[in-house]
């Protein structure tokens, strides 16, 4: 394989990584939407270029798939979840952003420190994809702690399904039927989702997760 | 020999020319006519003529520290290739070297705000260094960075290793390119982070700090932040932007075309600045602390990249 190729592959990989971090630090949440729509775009690049050097045809359905469902339609679903909540305007208070930026730092030399050893037969493209989609699922995780907004730790779930795509296609031979039914699924889990917003707004009155803390005797 | 005093003397020629330039340009961005470009040296005359006024509480420290602070920016800015490599000064100091010169004048500065007993350089003190607090280790990790790609901290060696071809399309190089774009925007005191046109009580930092200087102490502290400028555009456009800068050796000819390269980029440079400057609204101090840390950030994450490439 030629440098160019895996330099390629190196960019989106890392790109990726970089947008996840800009989720975390986005705190709008029209500005949260649209960087998520850009995260499913890195994504399905990188699956679109893997697919251009590795030979596999199926992969640009991936691609395809990522791109169609994941950087349009879902992006205007929550565009207009938000807007029907009245909540497109928020600012949401994320605890210390300075915090989660070193904590999100930490989870991707964690993950590179865990991957490198135990990918050492594999190939670098490989190993580098791996070590990068853990790191975007670590931060989707986190991204799903430290928000308190319903709306915004469903966009760290849709993130993690994103560094998951990126592992499996660096790892060679993912079937398309698996792509295809994970991805109906998390259109499947978006629209359950979205009712269960408008469920917990109508009950509380808001989709801040705190509420449901406290309302279940917990201490905030 | 004669590169480097060339270039000393260049840079201490063009900085007040580079600032006058960017003025005007934000200047008609704002459909203003904005003062001439040669503004800027007319000031600094303007000051040197003028006689000093020592405030009673003033003690040596105040008057020592103009001079310790331009002489430490000008060793500085004598470190950064400009228009030809090979310079003598080079062998003796690295990016972290420059680094450390930097703070070191930043320090003087922030004790001579401290020094007269004011309010406001108590204020624009405390805020510089939490702004550099930040802003060290986000350049620090830009370094780092740029070291592990060229494989030393010499500026000249890694603006040679840039053009070479084993340098392919990193992530790492935007990452760094805009962590220092960052990093240079806070230590020049531009938009986001301080406004260098205004006495606003409120949210001046770099101007507080020196709001009780006058006359040639003034002038030295202005160019000190003309030459810083033009410091951190030349480190841009050397590491990032190599092309055309002169081989020592070369003919006279090469270092000509390498100075006119230099300006040419440096207008570029300046007018990008200018159009963000104009672009975008200044941020709350209380703000800064995020916007470096992004930087600090984007710089770590640079190194952390990079890493898994050199490990792989």
């Amino acid at each position: 394989m030629d440098r160019f190729a895996l330099d390629v592959a190196h960019l989106f990989a890392g790109g990726l990584v970089l947008v996840s971090f800009m989720l975390l630090y986005q705190d709008r949440m029209t500005g949260l939407v649209n960087n998520f729509a850009l995260h499913a775009l890195v994504v399905s690049l990188s699956v679109a270029w893997q697919a251009h050097i590795q030979h596999a045809p199926h992969l640009y359905i991936t691609a395809a798939i990522a791109l169609a469902v994941k950087a349009v339609v879902i992006p205007l679903a929550l565009h207009r979840i938000i807007v029907q909540l009245g909540i497109h305007r928020t600012i949401e208070q994320v605890v210390g952003i300075g915090q989660t930026m070193l904590a999100g730092i930490g989870l991707v030399a964690l993950s590179i420190m865990v991957m490198l050893p135990i990918t050492a037969a594999a190939g670098t493209l490989a190993r580098e994809d791996l070590a990068f989609a853990l790191s975007v699922v670590l931060l989707g995780l986190l991204m799903m702690i430290s928000r308190r907004n319903a709306v915004s730790q469903v966009i760290g779930f849709m993130s993690i399904e994103n560094g998951l795509i990126l592992a499996a296609t660096g790892a060679k031979g993912m079937p398309l039927v698996v792509e295809i039914s994970v991805a109906f699924s998390i259109l499947i889990a978006l629209i359950v989702i979205g009712v269960f917003l408008f469920r917990i707004r109508e009950r509380f009155e808001t989709v801040d997760v705190q509420a449901l803390h406290e309302h279940r005797g917990e201490q905030p | 020999m004669t590169v480097q005093f060339g270039q000393m003397l260049l840079v201490l020629a063009f900085a007040p020319l580079l600032t006058g330039y960017v003025r005007k340009l934000k200047a008609h961005l704002l459909r203003r006519q904005g003062p001439p470009l040669v503004q800027p040296y007319r000031d600094l005359l303007r000051l040197l003529r003028k006689e000093v006024v020592l405030a009673h509480s003033a003690s040596w420290v105040f008057r020592v520290a103009p001079y310790l602070v331009f002489a430490t920016t000008w060793a500085a800015a004598a470190l950064v290739p400009t228009f030809a490599t090979g310079l003598v000064f080079s062998n003796a100091a690295d990016m972290i070297a420059i680094v450390a010169l930097l703070g070191s004048a930043r320090f003087m500065l922030a004790l001579a705000g401290l020094d007269v007993g004011t309010s406001f350089g108590g204020i624009g003190s405390s805020r510089e260094m939490m702004i550099a607090s930040l802003a060290e280790p986000a350049m620090l990790m830009v370094v780092f960075t740029l070291s592990l790609l060229g494989g030393s901290t010499q500026l000249s060696t890694i603006a040679a290793s840039m053009q070479g071809p084993e340098v392919g399309l990193r992530v790492s190089l935007a990452l760094a390119l805009v962590a220092l774009i960052m990093v240079a925007i806070a230590e020049n005191a531009r938009i986001p982070v301080d406004n260098p046109a205004t006495h606003l009580e409120l949210t001046m930092v770099h101007e507080a700090m020196i709001l009780e200087y006058s006359g040639r102490h003034l002038a030295l502290i202005e160019t000190a932040s003309h030459l810083k400028l033009l410091l951190y555009l030349s480190v841009i456009v050397c590491v990032f932007f190599p092309w055309g800068i002169a081989v020592s050796g070369q003919g006279l000819a090469a270092y000509f075309a390498g100075v006119g390269l230099y300006a040419v980029k440096l207008a570029g440079g300046g007018f990008l600045l200018a159009v963000f400057e104009t672009a975008i609204a200044k941020m709350r101090v209380f703000r800064v602390p995020d916007f470096l840390g992004a930087a600090l950030m984007l710089g770590f994450l640079a190194a952390l990249l990079l890493f898994v490439t050199q490990a792989g």
